[in-house]
């Protein structure tokens, strides 16, 4: 088995077929992980290259592992950002990458669209490790995987993503992810940070944490960028946390088997506290660990070696 | 020097012509049309008299006859960024769209703010133009938007009409000053509408199509805002407003309603991209449909042809963007905005012709016509005594557009490979009979 495309650019471009392929084979890598020798050679002799024009570290770590326990060689390259404006362009950086002979390239980059362009322009199978706002497809792949553990279905559910919509590629690619596969998905944050378009998505848009979480399956945190504190879109870290953290008294507004997934790094006290976090709802750590079974099952897929 | 061109379809609304004449060419100038409704009708030249073409002698039947277009709205790109385009290669290109005259924006570097850059653009253009060159000057020293430029100078030097272009004039009391002092001389301040505090860092329409692809939008209201701020002072002033090609539905509206109120001196542009496609041609990340204004959705598309239709929008320009390639090959959200439009421009509003949007006298009168009146220029016109700038139009041709064959430097368009129906065969300019391929 093998996905129907070379490149994984989105969760968009994917049938809900792909998305159920990938899951089920990261299951098996799962299993491999699981042993004490946790390596395969799957994709020897096949070379993986990291590009990251933004700095990341459990994104870029995760594939890099994913990637090793595959048996491939990896290198990781990353780039300042300052060079993307000044000297060598993104298609000159990677065809060059290509020439020493990669077979995957796994980007990242702060401009929508980075990782089709690559995919257009290179041979080998390009992987978006997010693209400003626009996507970050493993992301999506490793919580649905997650949900699906706990939950067995994914269709039907009720999921709430809480915080920052408008910039965030996790929530976008959660969007066409959970909607794919027949979950209900509802938006809830500051007015400023979820634009009304957004509705045209096919979700609900909820401004206030207690109607938007009343009967959830499963809520999705989002990490506020304290960035973007000072530009307007809510006054203060501590009014946002007022309104919008998610603390365990607000969570009784969900189901009482709800479960709570943040794709990281938090902000303890910003968007969620600690006592959530850390609590026995919280599957935050599953979803690390499940990263490493998907993206291996991503690159496997990816590389057409038959199963 | 005698040129003969007989058994054309002329337009020329200026003197209510539309219909089969000759038209005597002599000496560069407009010497005489004469009608061949009657049997009898046409220039009884001595034919056999006159030199070859050599002959001297153009058999135009069925084309269109008509004034070379006025594009009011170009980047020429030189001083300062000849790697994109120079006055050469950007007439060269006007020649092959059917324009015989451009109205040059000053967003070069240095900015046309000062009469020598006006003086230097005009001999350039003198040299090596192949149409004629009409530059636009800054509203503002520097495009800052903090004082006035010198207006009178660069007037006096030859500049038709003044715009900051892409860096709109932000300090509603500097646009307003702008109004009111350009009404010493008989001038446009030409104004692209656009609120950068709203637009912000936005690369494409705002909607559903940019939360989609994860790019920035820049909404139509960050159009609109400007548009009805200007409108608002034209009439505070009784300054000429000229609004830059207008992209959304309600700047349309709110042209339409101060028209409608007999605000004294507003006119309107649009582009052919405007009318022709829509938001949806960014797919796939497609930076050749990066603009600025941003290509908007259908009921603007559709409310554009209405405004053209119904004489809300005056002018067609085609807000001639010309970069290199390797600007536009790689990340949409650095790719410079803008479209290389002088070559496709005749194709793309004859559609509008073929749709029953517009007549061809109308189609005359936005490309020719009223351009020429709004700058204040003595072309866009055939009546005798006028120079001889001619585009000779064949509307049953059928072509491949083909990027790569452009004239322009700019093969930047998201018309490549279109399919289009009525395109310039002959352009006639500065003495020069152009036939086009």
């Amino acid at each position: 088995m093998s996905l129907k495309s070379r490149d994984l650019t989105g969760i968009k471009e994917l049938e809900p077929g792909d998305i159920e392929l990938v899951l089920d084979t990261a299951a098996g890598f799962k299993d491999v992980l699981g042993r004490d020798i946790k390596k395969v050679p799957a994709l020897r002799g096949r070379t993986v290259v990291n590009l990251f024009y933004e700095p990341s570290t459990r994104t870029r770590t995760s594939f890099e592992l994913a990637a090793k326990r595959l048996s491939t060689d990896v290198i990781n390259f990353s780039v300042s950002t300052s060079s993307v404006v000044k000297g060598e362009t993104l298609r000159d950086t990677a065809m060059n990458i290509q020439a020493l002979g990669a077979d995957f390239i796994i980007v990242r980059h702060s401009c929508a669209g980075t990782a089709h362009f690559l995919a257009k322009n290179l041979n080998a199978s390009v992987i978006n490790a997010g693209d400003g706002t626009n996507e970050h497809p493993t992301q999506a792949l490793l919580d649905l995987f997650t949900i699906k553990e706990v939950k067995g279905d994914i269709s039907g559910l009720n999921v709430a993503i809480i915080g920052d919509i408008l910039h965030s590629r996790v929530a976008k690619s959660n969007i066409y992810a959970l909607k794919k596969l027949g979950a209900r998905v509802r938006l809830i944050g500051p007015p400023t940070l979820i634009p009304a378009y957004m509705k045209e998505l096919g979700v609900e848009l909820y401004t206030d944490m207690n109607d938007g979480l009343k009967d959830v399956d499963i809520i999705m945190m989002l990490r506020i960028q304290m960035e973007r504190q000072g530009k307007g879109f809510f006054p203060s870290t501590d009014e946002y946390f007022r309104n919008w953290g998610l603390t365990s008294e607000r969570i009784s507004r969900a189901k009482k088997d709800v479960i709570v997934m943040h794709p990281g790094p938090m902000n303890r006290g910003v968007e969620i506290s600690s006592d959530v976090a850390d609590g026995k709802m919280s599957v935050i750590l599953d979803q690390v660990t499940n990263g490493l079974a998907v993206r291996m099952a991503v690159l496997y897929l990816l590389s057409g070696v038959k199963a | 020097m005698k040129l003969l061109i007989k058994n054309g379809h002329v337009i020329d609304p200026s003197q209510g012509i539309d219909e089969t004449a000759d038209i005597l060419i002599e000496d560069g100038k407009i010497k005489e049309i004469v009608s061949r409704k009657e049997p009898a009708g046409g220039i009884k030249e001595n034919e056999s008299a006159m030199k070859t073409r050599e002959r001297g002698i153009i058999d135009a039947g069925g084309l269109i006859v008509m004034p070379g277009l006025v594009d009011m709205h170009v980047h020429l790109r030189e001083p300062g960024f000849e790697y994109k385009e120079t006055i050469k290669t950007g007439t060269g290109a006007a020649i092959r769209g059917g324009i015989t005259s451009v109205c040059c924006m000053p967003n070069t570097n240095p900015v046309n703010d000062n009469s020598s850059i006006t003086q230097f653009i005009l001999k350039k253009a003198s040299m090596e133009g192949l149409c004629n060159v009409y530059p636009v000057g800054c509203i503002t020293k520097g495009q800052k938007g903090r004082e006035l430029a010198e207006m009178t100078l660069m007037y006096e030097a030859g500049c038709v009409a003044f715009s900051d272009d892409g860096m709109p004039v932000a300090d509603s009391l500097m646009m307003r000053r702008a109004l009111e002092y350009s009404r010493i001389f008989d001038a446009p301040i030409i104004s692209h509408c656009e609120d950068l505090t709203l637009s912000a860092e936005g690369v494409m329409n705002e909607g559903l199509l940019s939360a989609l692809l994860g790019l920035k939008g820049i909404p139509a209201q960050a159009e609109e805002i400007m548009v009805a701020r200007d409108i608002a002072l034209a009439e505070l002033t009784g300054g000429r407003l000229h609004i830059a090609h207008v992209s959304t539905k309600g700047s349309v509206e709110l042209i339409r309603a101060a028209k409608k109120r007999g605000v004294a001196a507003i006119s309107a542009e649009t582009c052919p991209h405007y009318f022709s496609i829509t938001e949806e041609a960014v797919h796939g990340y497609n930076t050749n449909a990066k603009v600025n204004p941003p290509l908007r959705g259908r009921e603007d598309l559709e409310a554009i042809k209405k405004g053209l239709a119904d004489g809300t929008i005056d002018v067609i320009v085609t807000d001639h963007a010309p970069h290199h390639m390797d600007e536009k090959v790689g990340e949409f959200d650095l790719a410079p905005p803008g479209i290389s439009g002088l070559e496709t421009s005749v194709g793309l509003s004859m559609k509008l012709v073929d749709e029953g949007v517009l007549t061809l006298k109308q189609l005359v009168e936005k490309t020719a016509l009223n351009p020429a009146a709004i700058v204040g220029i003595k072309k866009g016109s055939i009546k005798p005594g006028y120079d001889a700038d001619i585009c000779i139009i064949d509307p049953e041709r059928e072509y491949r557009v083909d990027a790569a064959g452009f004239r322009s430097k700019g093969r930047n368009t998201p018309f490549d490979k279109w399919d289009l129906k009525g395109m310039p065969v002959i352009t006639i300019c500065k003495g020069m009979v152009n036939e086009l391929s």
